[in-house]
């Protein structure tokens, strides 16, 4: 699963108010490298919640994105490669996806996050 | 890519081996995968270089023909986890970058618009009374540009009718009819073979509150 996935997705538990972001529990990343596009990316820009972005990443062992940005900086070559590391290249193969407000765990297998609610959670 | 090759490479995937009547599985062929696909992205540019989700993935057809067609990002959203194990192999095969999420459809919550367009062959209803529309309504709140479904030619006045009326889409456009080909996969089904007609649907969502 990647980050730009992790970022689309709230905890969707029954009376949850803020379920975005889940939190991210890393057991194993993996990096797999693809080509990058600068026009996706400048688009995803204006797009993504950056706060959760630099945390979630940070969860999965990154620590290259500034916690501040302004468009400015998709200028900048450094920031791009990093943004599309980060959103798309790092992906979480086992773990789980936390809610934030009750704690419940949605565990992450191969890559699969099982989001499935038992009867008292719809 | 030319629709040949996208058909050809498409008819290569595994299927379900042992389909599960309550959920209506049914394979959305490589015929009408690639067609769906192609015309998405050749009339309407709905793929390329978007964000794409496939609701009621399967074994992940449409989201690995996406995927084909360069969708920078797919996400193919199941509720069968054995389902899902074939499409991520599906996917590993044809060497796509896909995400998967085990879900039941109507229940996920989406923060922002990030998705582009959903694609879906949904169940058609003959289990769950209104399951397809069911779907065609989350896929029009989810969806920033446009969605592609597949409904029975014999349901189409109702189609359009509860997606403009109901669902606040703002467009709604049968793009062509098609021929299902259902083979006997089921002990139900009487006849060896049955085809269906079925609409390849273009709808544009219309404006999301933010």
């Amino acid at each position: 699963m990647r980050l730009l996935t992790h970022n689309m997705l709230s905890s969707n538990i029954k009376g949850v108010e803020k379920g975005f972001p889940l939190r991210i529990e890393a057991e194993k990343v993996v990096e797999k490298p693809v080509e990058m596009n600068a026009d996706f990316l400048r688009k995803m820009f204006e797009k993504v919640e950056w706060k959760a972005f630099v945390e979630a990443s940070r969860s999965m062992g990154y620590a290259q994105l500034p916690e501040e940005v302004d468009s400015g900086m998709l200028e900048s070559d450094e920031f791009l490669s990093r943004f599309h590391h980060a959103l798309l290249e790092l992906h979480l193969e086992e773990g789980a996806l936390v809610c934030p407000e009750t704690g419940r765990r949605f565990p992450v297998n191969k890559g699969i996050p099982n989001m499935l609610l038992h009867e008292d959670e719809v | 890519m030319k629709l040949k090759q996208l058909e050809g490479l498409l008819g290569g995937l595994d299927q379900f081996p042992n389909p599960k009547v309550e959920l209506e599985q049914y394979p959305t062929g490589p015929h009408i995968a690639s067609r769906m696909l192609f015309t998405a992205e050749n009339s309407f540019e709905d793929i390329s270089n978007k964000v794409v989700a496939d609701f009621g993935c399967g074994c992940g057809t449409l989201g690995v023909a996406a995927a084909l067609l360069s969708a920078e990002h797919v996400l193919s959203i199941d509720i069968d986890p054995e389902s899902l194990e074939i499409a991520s192999l599906n996917a590993e095969e044809l060497e796509v970058d896909m995400d998967f999420i085990q879900s039941n459809v109507m229940d996920l919550r989406w923060r922002g618009q990030i998705v582009d367009t959903v694609i879906m062959n949904p169940p058609f209803g003959t289990r769950k009374k209104g399951a397809d529309l069911d779907f065609l309504n989350v896929a029009l709140k989810v969806a920033s540009q446009a969605v592609y479904s597949l409904h029975k030619s014999s349901t189409r006045e109702h189609v359009k009718r509860t997606a403009l009326r109901d669902f606040n889409a703002c467009n709604a456009e049968v793009l062509c009819e098609l021929r299902y080909d259902l083979p006997k996969l089921y002990k139900f089904h009487k006849k060896k073979e049955v085809d269906i007609a079925v609409d390849l649907w273009r709808f544009v969502p219309g404006k999301h509150q933010s």
